[in-house]
Protein backbone atom coordinates (compact mmCIF):
# COMPACT_ATOMS: atom_id res chain seq x y z
CA UNK A 1 0.00 0.00 0.00
CA UNK A 2 1.02 3.33 -0.58
CA UNK A 3 0.70 6.25 1.61
CA UNK A 4 0.88 9.75 0.35
CA UNK A 5 0.78 13.08 2.56
CA UNK A 6 1.66 11.94 5.74
CA UNK A 7 3.26 8.63 7.57
CA UNK A 8 1.47 9.51 11.16
CA UNK A 9 -1.62 8.16 10.79
CA UNK A 10 -2.88 9.39 14.30
CA UNK A 11 -1.95 13.41 13.14
CA UNK A 12 -5.10 13.56 10.66
CA UNK A 13 -7.75 11.55 8.85
CA UNK A 14 -6.35 8.84 7.02
CA UNK A 15 -8.56 7.49 4.28
CA UNK A 16 -7.82 4.17 2.42
CA UNK A 17 -8.38 4.27 -1.27
CA UNK A 18 -9.03 0.98 -3.38
CA UNK A 19 -8.79 1.29 -7.40
CA UNK A 20 -10.50 -0.65 -9.53
CA UNK A 21 -8.47 -3.69 -10.97
CA UNK A 22 -9.99 -2.53 -14.01
CA UNK A 23 -7.76 0.21 -14.75
CA UNK A 24 -4.26 -1.49 -13.43
CA UNK A 25 -3.66 -2.78 -16.98
CA UNK A 26 -3.55 0.83 -18.11
CA UNK A 27 -2.19 2.75 -15.49
CA UNK A 28 -0.94 0.83 -12.06
CA UNK A 29 -3.18 2.32 -9.59
CA UNK A 30 -1.94 0.42 -6.21
CA UNK A 31 -4.04 0.43 -2.55
CA UNK A 32 -3.39 4.22 -1.41
CA UNK A 33 -3.36 5.86 2.17
CA UNK A 34 -3.64 9.74 2.10
CA UNK A 35 -5.18 12.19 4.88
CA UNK A 36 -7.87 14.84 3.40
CA UNK A 37 -11.53 15.62 4.66
CA UNK A 38 -13.07 15.51 1.52
CA UNK A 39 -12.62 12.98 -1.65
CA UNK A 40 -10.92 15.48 -3.52
CA UNK A 41 -8.11 16.03 -0.69
CA UNK A 42 -7.69 12.55 -0.82
CA UNK A 43 -7.81 11.45 -4.32
CA UNK A 44 -5.77 15.08 -4.91
CA UNK A 45 -2.81 13.91 -2.62
CA UNK A 46 -2.70 11.04 -4.26
CA UNK A 47 -2.69 11.62 -7.63
CA UNK A 48 -0.22 13.85 -6.49
CA UNK A 49 1.98 10.70 -6.01
CA UNK A 50 0.62 9.35 -9.26
CA UNK A 51 -0.16 11.66 -11.83
CA UNK A 52 -0.61 9.94 -14.73
CA UNK A 53 -3.56 7.92 -12.98
CA UNK A 54 -5.63 11.38 -12.52
CA UNK A 55 -6.60 11.81 -16.42
CA UNK A 56 -7.95 8.11 -16.02
CA UNK A 57 -10.19 9.01 -13.35
CA UNK A 58 -11.05 12.55 -13.88
CA UNK A 59 -11.86 14.40 -17.28
CA UNK A 60 -10.36 18.18 -18.10
CA UNK A 61 -12.36 19.73 -15.73
CA UNK A 62 -11.02 17.62 -12.42
CA UNK A 63 -14.72 16.37 -12.36
CA UNK A 64 -14.94 12.45 -11.69
CA UNK A 65 -15.50 11.16 -15.24
CA UNK A 66 -18.85 10.17 -16.33
CA UNK A 67 -18.30 6.70 -16.65
CA UNK A 68 -16.45 6.39 -13.29
CA UNK A 69 -17.87 6.02 -9.52
CA UNK A 70 -16.97 6.37 -5.76
CA UNK A 71 -17.96 4.72 -2.79
CA UNK A 72 -17.30 6.07 0.46
CA UNK A 73 -17.82 3.19 3.25
CA UNK A 74 -20.15 2.10 0.70
CA UNK A 75 -22.15 5.01 -0.48
CA UNK A 76 -22.17 6.87 -3.87
CA UNK A 77 -20.28 9.98 -3.39
CA UNK A 78 -22.95 12.73 -4.96
CA UNK A 79 -20.74 15.31 -5.69
CA UNK A 80 -19.00 14.28 -8.87
CA UNK A 81 -17.80 17.70 -9.81
CA UNK A 82 -16.12 18.93 -6.37
CA UNK A 83 -15.75 15.85 -4.65
CA UNK A 84 -16.91 17.63 -1.68
CA UNK A 85 -18.28 14.13 -0.08
CA UNK A 86 -16.92 13.79 3.32
CA UNK A 87 -14.44 11.58 4.13
CA UNK A 88 -14.69 10.23 7.92
CA UNK A 89 -11.60 8.96 10.02
CA UNK A 90 -10.48 5.60 8.71
CA UNK A 91 -13.04 5.81 5.69
CA UNK A 92 -12.51 3.68 2.30
CA UNK A 93 -13.18 4.96 -0.73
CA UNK A 94 -13.59 2.88 -3.61
CA UNK A 95 -13.01 3.88 -7.41
CA UNK A 96 -14.79 1.75 -9.71
CA UNK A 97 -15.82 1.65 -13.31
CA UNK A 98 -19.58 2.59 -13.49
CA UNK A 99 -21.10 0.12 -15.55
CA UNK A 100 -22.93 2.49 -17.10
CA UNK A 101 -20.22 2.58 -19.53
CA UNK A 102 -20.79 -0.55 -21.00
CA UNK B 1 4.08 4.10 -52.74
CA UNK B 2 3.60 2.75 -49.59
CA UNK B 3 3.36 -1.09 -48.36
CA UNK B 4 1.86 -0.77 -45.23
CA UNK B 5 -1.33 0.74 -43.49
CA UNK B 6 -1.93 1.74 -40.52
CA UNK B 7 -6.19 0.56 -39.58
CA UNK B 8 -7.80 1.67 -36.81
CA UNK B 9 -10.85 -0.05 -35.09
CA UNK B 10 -12.93 -0.62 -31.96
CA UNK B 11 -10.52 -3.56 -31.46
CA UNK B 12 -6.65 -2.56 -31.89
CA UNK B 13 -4.79 -0.92 -34.39
CA UNK B 14 -3.75 -3.37 -36.79
CA UNK B 15 -0.86 -3.19 -39.16
CA UNK B 16 -1.42 -4.04 -42.67
CA UNK B 17 1.38 -4.88 -45.02
CA UNK B 18 2.35 -5.99 -48.77
CA UNK B 19 4.61 -8.49 -49.28
CA UNK B 20 5.27 -10.63 -52.68
CA UNK B 21 2.14 -8.75 -54.16
CA UNK B 22 -0.17 -9.85 -51.57
CA UNK B 23 -1.60 -7.67 -48.48
CA UNK B 24 -2.21 -8.95 -44.83
CA UNK B 25 -2.52 -8.24 -41.60
CA UNK B 26 1.25 -8.23 -40.05
CA UNK B 27 0.46 -7.10 -36.56
CA UNK B 28 -1.77 -4.97 -34.09
CA UNK B 29 -1.18 -3.19 -31.03
CA UNK B 30 -3.88 -1.58 -28.08
CA UNK B 31 -5.39 -5.41 -29.04
CA UNK B 32 -8.98 -5.36 -27.22
CA UNK B 33 -9.28 -1.57 -26.93
CA UNK B 34 -11.18 1.20 -28.97
CA UNK B 35 -8.46 3.03 -31.26
CA UNK B 36 -10.32 6.21 -33.52
CA UNK B 37 -7.47 7.07 -35.31
CA UNK B 38 -3.91 7.13 -36.19
CA UNK B 39 -1.39 9.11 -37.42
CA UNK B 40 2.67 8.03 -39.30
CA UNK B 41 4.42 11.33 -39.33
CA UNK B 42 6.25 10.99 -42.60
CA UNK B 43 8.45 13.63 -41.69
CA UNK B 44 10.47 11.65 -38.92
CA UNK B 45 8.80 8.19 -38.67
CA UNK B 46 6.79 8.60 -35.53
CA UNK B 47 3.21 7.32 -35.00
CA UNK B 48 1.26 8.34 -33.30
CA UNK B 49 -2.37 6.27 -31.98
CA UNK B 50 -5.68 7.93 -30.32
CA UNK B 51 -7.46 5.16 -28.48
CA UNK B 52 -10.71 6.13 -26.16
CA UNK B 53 -10.87 3.74 -23.27
CA UNK B 54 -14.64 4.58 -22.55
CA UNK B 55 -14.44 4.76 -18.30
CA UNK B 56 -11.26 6.19 -18.34
CA UNK B 57 -11.22 8.58 -21.01
CA UNK B 58 -8.82 9.76 -24.35
CA UNK B 59 -5.29 8.47 -24.67
CA UNK B 60 -2.65 9.71 -26.91
CA UNK B 61 0.44 6.84 -27.47
CA UNK B 62 3.43 7.62 -29.62
CA UNK B 63 5.65 5.55 -31.11
CA UNK B 64 9.52 4.46 -29.95
CA UNK B 65 12.23 2.04 -30.96
CA UNK B 66 10.80 -0.20 -28.70
CA UNK B 67 6.59 0.08 -28.62
CA UNK B 68 4.14 2.77 -28.06
CA UNK B 69 4.90 5.40 -24.77
CA UNK B 70 1.73 7.07 -23.73
CA UNK B 71 1.77 11.10 -23.75
CA UNK B 72 -0.27 13.77 -23.55
CA UNK B 73 -4.01 13.45 -25.03
CA UNK B 74 -5.28 17.22 -25.82
CA UNK B 75 -6.36 18.86 -22.72
CA UNK B 76 -9.47 21.51 -22.20
CA UNK B 77 -8.86 24.61 -20.27
CA UNK B 78 -10.67 24.89 -16.97
CA UNK B 79 -13.87 26.62 -17.63
CA UNK B 80 -13.67 30.07 -15.72
CA UNK B 81 -15.71 30.23 -12.60
CA UNK B 82 -19.25 30.88 -12.74
CA UNK B 83 -19.64 30.59 -16.56
CA UNK B 84 -22.17 28.29 -18.08
CA UNK B 85 -22.32 26.97 -21.82
CA UNK B 86 -24.94 24.83 -22.65
CA UNK B 87 -25.09 22.27 -25.71
CA UNK B 88 -27.67 22.31 -28.45
CA UNK B 89 -29.78 19.84 -25.89
CA UNK B 90 -29.60 22.42 -22.95
CA UNK B 91 -26.87 20.65 -21.13
CA UNK B 92 -23.89 22.02 -19.74
CA UNK B 93 -20.94 21.75 -22.69
CA UNK B 94 -18.42 19.72 -20.56
CA UNK B 95 -14.69 21.45 -21.93
CA UNK B 96 -13.23 17.93 -22.03
CA UNK B 97 -11.78 15.88 -24.89
CA UNK B 98 -14.47 13.33 -25.95
CA UNK B 99 -12.78 11.77 -28.95
CA UNK B 100 -9.45 12.71 -31.24
CA UNK B 101 -10.91 13.27 -34.18
CA UNK B 102 -8.26 14.39 -36.20
CA UNK B 103 -4.35 13.91 -36.69
CA UNK B 104 -2.22 15.83 -38.48
CA UNK B 105 1.49 16.41 -39.43
CA UNK B 106 2.50 20.10 -39.68
CA UNK B 107 4.14 21.42 -42.70
CA UNK B 108 7.80 20.12 -43.51
CA UNK B 109 9.51 23.62 -42.42
CA UNK B 110 7.61 23.27 -38.75
CA UNK B 111 8.96 19.96 -37.40
CA UNK B 112 7.18 18.44 -34.45
CA UNK B 113 4.24 20.38 -35.31
CA UNK B 114 1.15 18.34 -34.78
CA UNK B 115 -2.60 19.84 -35.01
CA UNK B 116 -5.64 17.55 -33.33
CA UNK B 117 -9.34 18.03 -33.57
CA UNK B 118 -11.12 16.92 -30.80
CA UNK B 119 -14.44 16.32 -30.15
CA UNK B 120 -16.32 18.95 -28.83
CA UNK B 121 -14.69 21.40 -31.18
CA UNK B 122 -11.76 22.06 -29.79
CA UNK B 123 -8.44 22.39 -31.86
CA UNK B 124 -5.22 22.16 -30.69
CA UNK B 125 -1.40 22.54 -31.82
CA UNK B 126 1.67 20.46 -30.62
CA UNK B 127 4.85 21.95 -31.21
CA UNK B 128 6.66 18.82 -29.76
CA UNK B 129 5.64 15.61 -31.03
CA UNK B 130 2.72 15.65 -28.83
CA UNK B 131 4.38 15.47 -26.15
CA UNK B 132 2.19 18.88 -24.66
CA UNK B 133 -0.51 20.62 -26.64
CA UNK B 134 -1.97 24.03 -26.76
CA UNK B 135 -5.59 24.86 -27.32
CA UNK B 136 -6.66 27.63 -30.33
CA UNK B 137 -8.42 29.35 -27.78
CA UNK B 138 -8.76 32.02 -31.14
CA UNK B 139 -11.26 29.31 -32.85
CA UNK B 140 -12.47 28.25 -29.31
CA UNK B 141 -13.53 31.27 -28.16
CA UNK B 142 -15.41 32.46 -31.17
CA UNK B 143 -18.13 33.43 -31.35
CA UNK B 144 -20.01 31.39 -33.99
CA UNK B 145 -18.04 28.49 -31.99
CA UNK B 146 -21.29 28.15 -30.21
CA UNK B 147 -23.62 27.28 -33.38
CA UNK B 148 -21.36 24.90 -33.55
CA UNK B 149 -24.00 21.13 -33.04
CA UNK B 150 -23.41 17.55 -33.06
CA UNK B 151 -23.48 15.99 -36.60
CA UNK B 152 -24.03 12.34 -36.18
CA UNK B 153 -22.61 12.35 -32.29
CA UNK B 154 -23.76 14.53 -29.84
CA UNK B 155 -21.22 17.10 -29.81
CA UNK B 156 -19.48 18.94 -32.74
CA UNK B 157 -16.75 16.64 -34.16
CA UNK B 158 -13.33 18.77 -35.32
CA UNK B 159 -12.77 15.57 -37.95
CA UNK B 160 -10.17 17.68 -40.75
CA UNK B 161 -7.66 19.58 -41.19
CA UNK B 162 -5.47 21.05 -43.92
CA UNK B 163 -2.11 22.20 -43.87
CA UNK B 164 -0.97 24.50 -46.65
CA UNK B 165 1.69 22.89 -48.24
CA UNK B 166 3.22 25.94 -49.43
CA UNK B 167 2.85 27.97 -46.33
CA UNK B 168 2.47 26.19 -43.09
CA UNK B 169 0.54 28.97 -41.22
CA UNK B 170 -2.26 28.70 -43.78
CA UNK B 171 -4.86 26.12 -42.35
CA UNK B 172 -8.30 25.18 -42.96
CA UNK B 173 -10.35 22.87 -40.62
CA UNK B 174 -13.99 21.52 -40.55
CA UNK B 175 -16.47 20.43 -38.33
CA UNK B 176 -19.51 18.39 -38.01
CA UNK B 177 -21.14 20.77 -37.63
CA UNK B 178 -19.94 24.04 -37.80
CA UNK B 179 -18.88 24.22 -41.53
CA UNK B 180 -14.87 25.57 -42.79
CA UNK B 181 -12.82 27.54 -40.97
CA UNK B 182 -9.25 28.93 -42.05
CA UNK B 183 -6.58 31.03 -40.99
CA UNK B 184 -3.63 32.49 -43.03
CA UNK B 185 -1.46 33.43 -39.72
CA UNK B 186 -0.71 30.11 -38.06
CA UNK B 187 -4.27 30.49 -35.48
CA UNK B 188 -3.69 34.17 -34.41
CA UNK B 189 -7.45 34.84 -36.07
CA UNK B 190 -9.90 32.17 -37.77
CA UNK B 191 -12.50 33.51 -40.55
CA UNK B 192 -15.53 31.07 -41.86
CA UNK B 193 -15.55 29.42 -45.34
CA UNK B 194 -17.36 27.87 -47.42
CA UNK B 195 -19.75 29.61 -48.92
CA UNK B 196 -21.90 27.49 -52.10
CA UNK B 197 -22.69 24.76 -49.73
CA UNK B 198 -26.15 23.32 -49.07
CA UNK B 199 -27.84 21.95 -45.56
CA UNK B 200 -31.27 20.46 -46.03
CA UNK B 201 -31.73 20.01 -42.47
CA UNK B 202 -32.05 23.65 -41.15
CA UNK B 203 -34.93 26.15 -41.95
CA UNK B 204 -34.64 27.73 -45.40
CA UNK B 205 -33.27 31.09 -44.53
CA UNK B 206 -29.89 28.87 -43.04
CA UNK B 207 -29.81 26.72 -46.09
CA UNK B 208 -26.88 27.86 -47.00
CA UNK B 209 -25.55 29.57 -43.79
CA UNK B 210 -21.63 28.59 -43.39
CA UNK B 211 -21.53 27.83 -40.23
CA UNK B 212 -24.33 25.57 -40.90
CA UNK B 213 -23.19 22.94 -42.63
CA UNK B 214 -22.14 19.55 -42.08
CA UNK B 215 -18.77 18.84 -43.86
CA UNK B 216 -17.98 14.69 -43.42
CA UNK B 217 -14.98 15.70 -44.63
CA UNK B 218 -12.47 18.21 -46.24
CA UNK B 219 -9.26 17.45 -48.41
CA UNK B 220 -7.04 19.61 -50.22
CA UNK B 221 -4.45 18.53 -53.58
CA UNK B 222 -1.19 19.23 -52.41
CA UNK B 223 0.02 20.13 -55.24
CA UNK B 224 -2.73 23.07 -56.07
CA UNK B 225 -3.72 23.92 -52.60
CA UNK B 226 -6.66 26.70 -54.03
CA UNK B 227 -8.41 23.09 -54.82
CA UNK B 228 -10.96 21.43 -51.98
CA UNK B 229 -12.97 18.82 -52.29
CA UNK B 230 -16.17 18.10 -49.73
CA UNK B 231 -18.13 15.01 -48.70
CA UNK B 232 -21.21 16.58 -47.48
CA UNK B 233 -23.90 15.70 -45.32
CA UNK B 234 -26.17 16.58 -48.31
CA UNK B 235 -23.82 15.85 -51.00
CA UNK B 236 -20.68 16.44 -53.06
CA UNK B 237 -19.15 20.09 -53.07
CA UNK B 238 -15.66 21.07 -55.07
CA UNK B 239 -13.93 24.65 -54.54
CA UNK B 240 -11.43 26.25 -57.08
CA UNK B 241 -10.38 29.29 -54.21
CA UNK B 242 -9.15 27.80 -51.39
CA UNK B 243 -12.44 27.14 -49.93
CA UNK B 244 -14.12 30.64 -50.57
CA UNK B 245 -16.78 29.27 -52.48
CA UNK B 246 -17.75 26.04 -53.23
CA UNK B 247 -20.01 24.49 -56.81
CA UNK B 248 -22.42 21.01 -55.94
CA UNK B 249 -21.98 18.64 -57.70
CA UNK B 250 -24.74 16.41 -58.53
CA UNK B 251 -26.08 13.82 -60.31
CA UNK B 252 -24.10 11.12 -59.43
CA UNK B 253 -24.73 7.27 -59.36
CA UNK B 254 -25.46 5.60 -56.91
CA UNK B 255 -25.39 8.49 -54.85
CA UNK B 256 -24.00 11.80 -53.43
CA UNK B 257 -23.87 10.74 -49.53
CA UNK B 258 -21.22 9.66 -47.67
CA UNK B 259 -18.42 10.17 -45.51
CA UNK B 260 -14.96 10.02 -46.79
CA UNK B 261 -13.16 11.59 -49.95
CA UNK B 262 -9.69 11.69 -50.70
CA UNK B 263 -8.19 13.45 -54.03
CA UNK B 264 -5.04 12.31 -56.20
CA UNK B 265 -2.10 14.54 -54.66
CA UNK B 266 -0.79 15.98 -57.94
CA UNK B 267 -4.11 15.91 -60.28
CA UNK B 268 -6.58 18.48 -58.42
CA UNK B 269 -9.75 16.93 -60.80
CA UNK B 270 -9.25 13.55 -59.39
CA UNK B 271 -10.92 12.50 -56.02
CA UNK B 272 -12.62 9.83 -54.62
CA UNK B 273 -15.83 8.95 -52.71
CA UNK B 274 -17.43 5.85 -51.44
CA UNK B 275 -21.63 6.09 -51.73
CA UNK B 276 -24.66 5.31 -49.45
CA UNK B 277 -28.17 5.70 -50.36
CA UNK B 278 -28.72 8.69 -48.18
CA UNK B 279 -28.24 9.84 -44.99
CA UNK B 280 -31.94 7.89 -43.99
CA UNK B 281 -30.51 4.87 -44.89
CA UNK B 282 -26.79 4.38 -44.57
CA UNK B 283 -25.90 1.37 -46.56
CA UNK B 284 -24.99 0.94 -49.76
CA UNK B 285 -27.44 1.11 -52.84
CA UNK B 286 -29.00 -2.66 -53.45
CA UNK B 287 -26.25 -3.73 -50.94
CA UNK B 288 -23.57 -3.09 -53.49
CA UNK B 289 -20.59 -1.83 -52.27
CA UNK B 290 -19.05 0.74 -54.37
CA UNK B 291 -16.35 3.04 -55.02
CA UNK B 292 -16.88 6.21 -57.09
CA UNK B 293 -14.43 8.61 -58.75
CA UNK B 294 -14.31 11.28 -60.83
CA UNK B 295 -10.89 12.63 -63.57
CA UNK B 296 -12.41 15.69 -64.48
CA UNK B 297 -13.45 17.93 -61.17
CA UNK B 298 -17.12 16.32 -60.94
CA UNK B 299 -18.24 16.16 -64.57
CA UNK B 300 -18.31 12.79 -64.58
CA UNK B 301 -18.03 9.83 -62.33
CA UNK B 302 -16.64 5.80 -62.78
CA UNK B 303 -18.57 3.41 -60.18
CA UNK B 304 -15.46 0.89 -59.33
CA UNK B 305 -16.79 -2.60 -58.73
CA UNK B 306 -14.75 -4.78 -59.42
CA UNK B 307 -13.38 -6.56 -56.58
CA UNK B 308 -15.82 -5.16 -54.53
CA UNK B 309 -19.00 -7.10 -52.74
CA UNK B 310 -21.87 -7.37 -55.18
CA UNK B 311 -24.12 -8.40 -53.38
CA UNK B 312 -25.67 -8.33 -49.53
CA UNK B 313 -22.89 -5.70 -48.44
CA UNK B 314 -23.78 -3.12 -45.92
CA UNK B 315 -20.34 -1.79 -45.37
CA UNK B 316 -20.35 1.55 -44.14
CA UNK B 317 -16.84 3.98 -44.52
CA UNK B 318 -16.81 6.45 -42.16
CA UNK B 319 -14.38 9.47 -43.16
CA UNK B 320 -11.11 8.61 -42.16
CA UNK B 321 -11.65 5.20 -43.56
CA UNK B 322 -10.89 5.93 -46.61
CA UNK B 323 -7.09 6.55 -47.76
CA UNK B 324 -4.39 7.38 -50.55
CA UNK B 325 -1.16 6.97 -50.51
CA UNK B 326 1.29 9.74 -51.64
CA UNK B 327 1.84 8.65 -55.15
CA UNK B 328 -2.02 8.58 -55.86
CA UNK B 329 -2.05 5.01 -57.14
CA UNK B 330 -2.68 2.83 -53.84
CA UNK B 331 -6.32 3.25 -52.17
CA UNK B 332 -7.29 1.42 -49.39
CA UNK B 333 -10.93 1.75 -47.24
CA UNK B 334 -11.85 -0.11 -44.32
CA UNK B 335 -15.61 -0.77 -43.28
CA UNK B 336 -17.87 -0.83 -40.28
CA UNK B 337 -18.87 -4.24 -40.61
CA UNK B 338 -15.11 -5.28 -40.73
CA UNK B 339 -13.86 -5.56 -44.24
CA UNK B 340 -10.70 -4.13 -45.93
CA UNK B 341 -10.19 -3.58 -49.10
CA UNK B 342 -6.90 -2.24 -51.37
CA UNK B 343 -6.67 -1.15 -54.98
CA UNK B 344 -2.93 -0.73 -56.67
CA UNK B 345 -4.50 0.76 -59.64
CA UNK B 346 -6.41 3.87 -58.19
CA UNK B 347 -9.47 1.81 -57.77
CA UNK B 348 -10.08 0.14 -60.82
CA UNK B 349 -9.71 -3.06 -59.40
CA UNK B 350 -9.58 -4.14 -55.01
CA UNK B 351 -8.30 -7.14 -53.81
CA UNK B 352 -10.16 -7.66 -49.97
CA UNK B 353 -7.58 -8.74 -47.84
CA UNK B 354 -10.11 -9.54 -44.76
CA UNK B 355 -13.46 -8.97 -44.01
CA UNK B 356 -13.29 -10.35 -40.19
CA UNK B 357 -11.72 -7.05 -38.85
CA UNK B 358 -13.60 -5.26 -35.83
CA UNK B 359 -15.21 -1.92 -36.89
CA UNK B 360 -12.84 -0.02 -38.63
CA UNK B 361 -12.43 3.61 -38.03
CA UNK B 362 -9.75 5.08 -39.57
CA UNK B 363 -7.32 3.44 -41.99
CA UNK B 364 -4.06 5.45 -43.29
CA UNK B 365 -1.02 4.49 -45.25
CA UNK B 366 1.89 4.49 -43.05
Amino acid sequence: METYGSTRRESATMAKVVFTANVQRHVACPEAEAPGQTVRDVLETVFAGNPQARSYLLDDQSALRKHVTIFVDGRVIRDRARLSDAVGNASTIYVFQALSGG
Amino acid sequence: MSDALMVSTRKGLFTVSRKAGQWAITGVDFLGDNVTLALSDRRDGRRYAALDHGHFGVKLHRSTANGWEEIAAPAYPPKPEGYEENDMWGRPLNWSTARIWALVAGGRDEPGVIWCGTLPGGLFRSGDHGQSWEMMRTLWDHPKRKQWMGGGADLPGLHSICVDPSNSRRVWVAVSTGGIWFTENAGASWTQRGEGMRAEYVPPELTHDPVAQDVHCLVQCPAAPDRMWVQHHNGIFVSSDEGRTFSEITGVEPSTFGFAVAVHPREPDTAWFVPEIKDEKRIPREGRLVVTRTRDGGKSFDVLTKGLPQSHAYDVVYRHALALDDAGERLAFGSTTGGLWVSEDQGDSWACVTHTLPPVYAVRFA
